[in-house]
């Protein structure tokens, strides 16, 4: 574990134990009351999400195109954080949509978009363990295609139904509410940044131990 | 590009020539088509009438799950036979291979679909002659995008470990703006008073989407099917 992954997730543990008492301070939304503050947590999980598909998607192109061995390992960990986060928002999400809409899933664009997603990096993580040798390669494929696709999941979804509010809410919140906003995200991205550089380097170490066995059966 | 055309019209004419003599993918996809719209036609019909707006969610879950087959034993062959690396090793343009097999996979998929349209006209009172040719037309557009990728998925699964479930495992996730344009667009022709502009606009989307990915398959295919 180098330096800068030590203080990554020490911040970010100590952010974590602050979070109860920033998003406390946090004024109640008029129409929702106190349910909303699930949102402190939704929004940083669901960036956090996009952010690993987006990462696996470049890596994977980097690594099919430009042979990095190296991207490959950056490919499945943020491939793996995206399930993981995605999963955070998708479980907050229908928690928030209970109290706030009175139903647990609506097939809003929104919605139905990220489960996609994350159906197609679940479907990544199933090749890499099922498909045997080579599958990494297939993997980065799959990747690169899940991310081309991103945008015609959104415009097909989003005609098909919308619900969900706008990302443009952001800028309007009110100062109150932006800085635990702005608090949680930066707390969920240094965890994600530690978690992805400590997945890509285990990974990194699994390969090597994997090529040093052939070289050895081999030899 | 001449050369590019030839080696894909090559291919196309390598697996026609093995598949009308054993009609293997034909046949079973055929029928395995029809048992499937009998199996909805069971779970959706009330009354001996079948509940409204189904007909096109019908149509093209059974494009997808057939096309899948037919996909999943397509390269099963060249697998068995080991003739896919075969292919490989042929002196010619990878991308014009692909181009070979995803043409072979549209000729065998139109041939399903030809026999699919009629049958569920028929089974379930659809209005597929209400604007033939734009049916036809959202048809094409929406069987391009799937066998794109799928080809694709398919080759490259050749060599996989648990193949035949990662197939679709890996396919429908990535098909899915292709079965909300096709199901959107097919139930606007169906309707009582087809609207042909929101037809038109799913239509436009599918080719979009066929202009991505054809691309993007023709690009990676090289990198993908190369040890």
């Amino acid at each position: 574990m180098t330096t800068a992954v030590k203080v990554q997730l020490g911040l970010a543990a100590a952010m974590f134990a602050a979070a109860p008492w920033v998003i406390n301070a946090a004024p109640y939304e008029a129409t929702m009351g106190l349910v909303y503050k699930i949102y402190f947590f939704h929004m940083p999980s669901a960036w956090m999400f996009l952010l690993g598909a987006i990462v696996a998607g470049v890596a994977s192109g980097r690594f099919l195109f430009g042979k990095r061995q190296a991207s490959d390992a950056t490919a499945v960990a943020a491939a793996e954080l995206a399930v993981v986060f995605g999963l955070l928002a998708l479980v907050t999400g229908p928690l928030w949509a209970r109290k706030a809409w009175g139903v647990w899933w609506v097939w809003d664009a929104r919605l139905t978009s990220s489960l996609l997603v994350f159906l197609i990096f679940v479907a990544y993580l199933l090749l890499r363990r099922f498909g045997g040798p080579g599958a990494d390669k297939l993997s980065a494929g799959l990747a690169l295609f899940g991310m081309a696709n991103v945008p015609f999941i959104y415009v097909s979804v989003n005609y098909w139904r919308t619900l969900h509010p706008k990302t443009s809410v952001v800028p309007t919140l009110p100062v109150s509410m932006g800085i635990p906003l702005w608090f949680c995200v930066f707390a969920f991205l240094l965890l994600f940044l530690a978690l992805l550089s400590l997945r890509a380097t285990l990974e990194r170490q699994r390969a090597r131990v994997d090529a040093l066995y052939l070289s050895l059966d081999e030899a | 590009m001449t050369a590019f055309l030839r080696v894909a019209a090559l291919v196309v004419r390598k697996d026609l020539t093995v598949e009308v003599r054993s009609l293997e993918v034909v046949a079973t996809t055929l029928f395995f088509a029809v048992t499937v719209v009998l199996i909805f036609a069971f779970g959706f019909v009330r009354e001996g009438l079948a509940v409204e707006g189904v007909a096109a969610a019908i149509l093209w879950i059974t494009v997808a799950f057939s096309g899948t087959l037919a996909l999943g034993r397509t390269f099963e062959r060249e697998r068995q036979a080991d003739t896919l690396r075969a292919l490989l090793l042929a002196p010619a343009d990878r991308p014009a291979i692909y181009a070979g097999k995803l043409a072979g996979m549209l000729l065998l998929m139109a041939l399903v679909e030809a026999v699919l349209v009629p049958l569920i006209g028929l089974l379930f009172q659809a209005p597929i002659l209400a604007a033939p040719l734009r049916l036809a037309a959202l048809l094409a557009a929406g069987t391009l995008g799937f066998a794109a990728i799928g080809t694709l998925f398919a080759a490259m699964l050749v060599r996989a470990r648990s193949r035949d479930v990662l197939l679709p495992v890996l396919l429908y996730p990535m098909t899915v703006p292709v079965m909300i344009a096709g199901v959107r667009g097919t139930a606007a022709l169906f309707q009582a008073e087809p609207d042909l502009d929101l037809a038109q606009f799913w239509t436009a989307l599918l080719v979009f989407f066929d202009a991505v990915f054809v691309t993007l398959a023709l690009w990676t295919f090289e990198p993908l099917m190369t040890d």
